[in-house]
């Protein structure tokens, strides 16, 4: 055996100071998203100034921003955002309960789940996209079509994890149930709910977002409001500031929607985070 | 004495993975009065958990039966308290709702249920500072004790306890295990209770039964005469040390 010489561990007296050391990099993590923004800004104007692209190809920023006021003084914007937001909603609330609703029952039959589980797996295979003209030849151009396209787009996804969910549910905690005497409903709404809710909230979080494409794609082929519709007005009429304020718009709404779900499942499932040591 | 938990001919064959006819447990007969505490000891596999799952009333037998009192055992009962080796606490549970569970599914107004499990948590030896802890913050000995409470807040007339301090170190297990007797003798319950410990055996039981390997029969039922109350120091007792070596005898026999 040879004698080896180890680097001395390191001190805390050899660190430079934590304290500063630390807020220096918080403050920095706090305004990179901030800088990095104003950097994407800056570059966008200097491609502009060097007159690369015409202006109707790539806009002002400026352009945008007074486009955006424009329409957000004149309620255009409002009203485009409330008509995407009623059919990502609604559609979401379809897709959800039809989704959960069959998932759970294919969990709990096996006839069902044999019959259903390779049709399911057809369909999931089709992209929306691809149908959505489909929906639209069936529902119109109305309110109905971008629902059902929003529906369908969140209903798959759902459906596999509200199944997987339910079937994770471990054996002995049914045990348990069973040797308690609870009901039929005890057991769903005190065992099955709370057990699955990771993987339901997991997949409405992906769900969220999903909703807002499908509503979108929706508007798309065919409505006659909505963001989505505004993008393709706009777009047709070489209004480019229009389309990206549009896009910003759907954007914000989507992030909101899935902020929206993250407080939900944080609030639900306090009781996950209090295991793992907590980090100021 | 009145005889509170009864099995005659009782048979479990379980379906053989690859066809066929695989005999798990029996046949098997025998009696406990009630307010007695019965410890099961017999090889692994030899159908102890089957045996325990029927009493509770989760699964029925092939041939035989078993009986709570004078009715056949068909479903679980409210009178019947199952504990598993594993505490299956619900995660999404503070302590003190994994405890009153059982009271909420019986309708229990939640100010009641929560006031009984709170009332609970000192003689399972439970910190009130745990009250609201979620089950990952616990050690493995307070969750059985939890798994415990939940059993114990039933009020049942008989306790299935099937190896429920298994998972644990030797000194919680026998401090555990001795926090039970004191309960136990409080409670004047009926208890069968698996178990792969001599030790322990000896200091809960009145009767320890054992089990032939599988499919699993009645080879010894030994009587236990150490008096009681007992202490974790009766284990230095000549008597114990006679009826330890008995009982090894009879496992030996298996
Ligand atoms: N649901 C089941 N289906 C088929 N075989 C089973 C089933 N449950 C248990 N067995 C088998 O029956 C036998 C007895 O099982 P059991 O769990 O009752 O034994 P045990 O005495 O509790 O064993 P251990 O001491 O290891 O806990 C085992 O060989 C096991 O593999
Ligand atoms: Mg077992």
């Amino acid at each position: 055996m040879h004698e080896r010489i180890l680097p001395k561990p390191m001190t805390n007296s050899s660190l430079p100071p934590v304290r500063t050391g630390q807020s220096w990099s918080a403050l920095a993590a706090q305004f990179a998203p901030a800088l990095l923004l104003l950097a994407l800004l800056a570059a966008w104007q200097i491609v502009v100034w060097l007159q690369v692209y015409p202006p109707f190809i790539i806009p002002p920023p400026l352009a945008v921003w007074q486009k955006g006021v424009e329409v957000i003084a004149d309620g255009t914007l409002w009203g485009h955002i409330q008509a995407t937001m009623g059919a990502v909603v609604a559609g979401l609330a379809v897709g959800l309960a039809a989704a959960v609703g069959l998932g759970y029952l294919i969990a709990k039959n096996r006839v069902l789940d044999h019959a259903l589980s390779p049709l399911i797996a057809a369909f999931q295979s089709a992209p929306v996209v691809a149908y959505a003209p489909l929906l639209v030849i069936w529902f119109g151009s109305g309110l109905t079509s971008k629902i059902v396209t929003s529906a369908l787009i969140v209903f798959f996804p759902m459906l596999m994890n509200t199944v997987v969910g339910i079937n994770s549910v471990p054996t002995a905690l049914r045990d348990l149930m069973r040797s308690m005497q609870a009901t039929r409903w005890q057991t769903f709404s005190k065992l099955e709910v709370p057990a699955a809710m990771p993987v339901l909230l997991g997949g409405l979080k992906i769900s969220a977002s999903l909703a807002v494409i499908g509503a979108v794609v929706g508007e798309f082929v065919n409505a006659n409001a909505g963001l989505g519709y505004l993008i393709n007005l706009a777009r047709s009429q070489y209004d480019t500031p229009l389309v990206i304020v549009a896009v910003l718009a759907l954007t914000l709404m989507a992030r909101l929607l899935y902020s929206g779900v993250r407080l939900l499942e944080n609030h639900t499932l306090a009781w996950q985070k209090r295991d793992r040591p907590q980090w100021k | 004495m009145t005889v509170q938990l009864a099995v005659r001919d009782l048979t479990v064959v379980y379906p053989a993975p690859g066809g066929g006819a695989f005999p798990a447990l029996g046949p098997i007969s025998f009696q406990i009065e009630a307010g007695t505490f019965v410890c099961l000891i017999g090889p692994s596999g030899c159908g102890k958990s089957t045996l325990i799952r029927l009493l509770g009333g989760l699964q029925s037998p092939t041939r035989g039966q078993a009986f709570l009192g004078e009715s056949v055992i068909r479903e679980p009962s409210r009178r019947v308290g199952l504990m598993f080796q594993d505490a299956n606490l619900m995660p999404w549970r503070t302590v003190v709702d994994n405890i009153a569970l059982p009271l909420e599914l019986a309708g229990v107004s939640p100010v009641a249920r929560t006031q009984s499990a709170l009332a609970l948590l000192p003689k399972l030896g439970l910190s009130a500072e745990f009250a609201q802890s979620y089950p990952a913050e616990l050690s493995g000995g307070m969750a059985q004790r939890v798994a415990l409470g939940r059993v114990l807040i039933q009020e049942p007339e008989v306790l299935l306890l099937d190896e429920p301090f298994g998972a644990l170190d030797a000194l919680t297990r026998e401090q555990i295990s001795f926090d039970l007797m004191h309960m136990w003798s409080t409670g004047g319950q009926t208890a069968l209770m698996v178990t792969h410990n001599i030790h322990e055996a000896l200091l809960l039981a009145d009767r320890i039964l054992v089990l032939s390997r599988r499919p699993g029969q009645l080879v010894a039922d030994i009587a236990v005469t150490l008096p009681r109350p007992r202490r974790i120091s009766d284990s230095y007792r000549d008597d114990f040390g006679v009826l330890a070596a008995a009982v090894r005898a009879a496992i030996q026999q298996t």
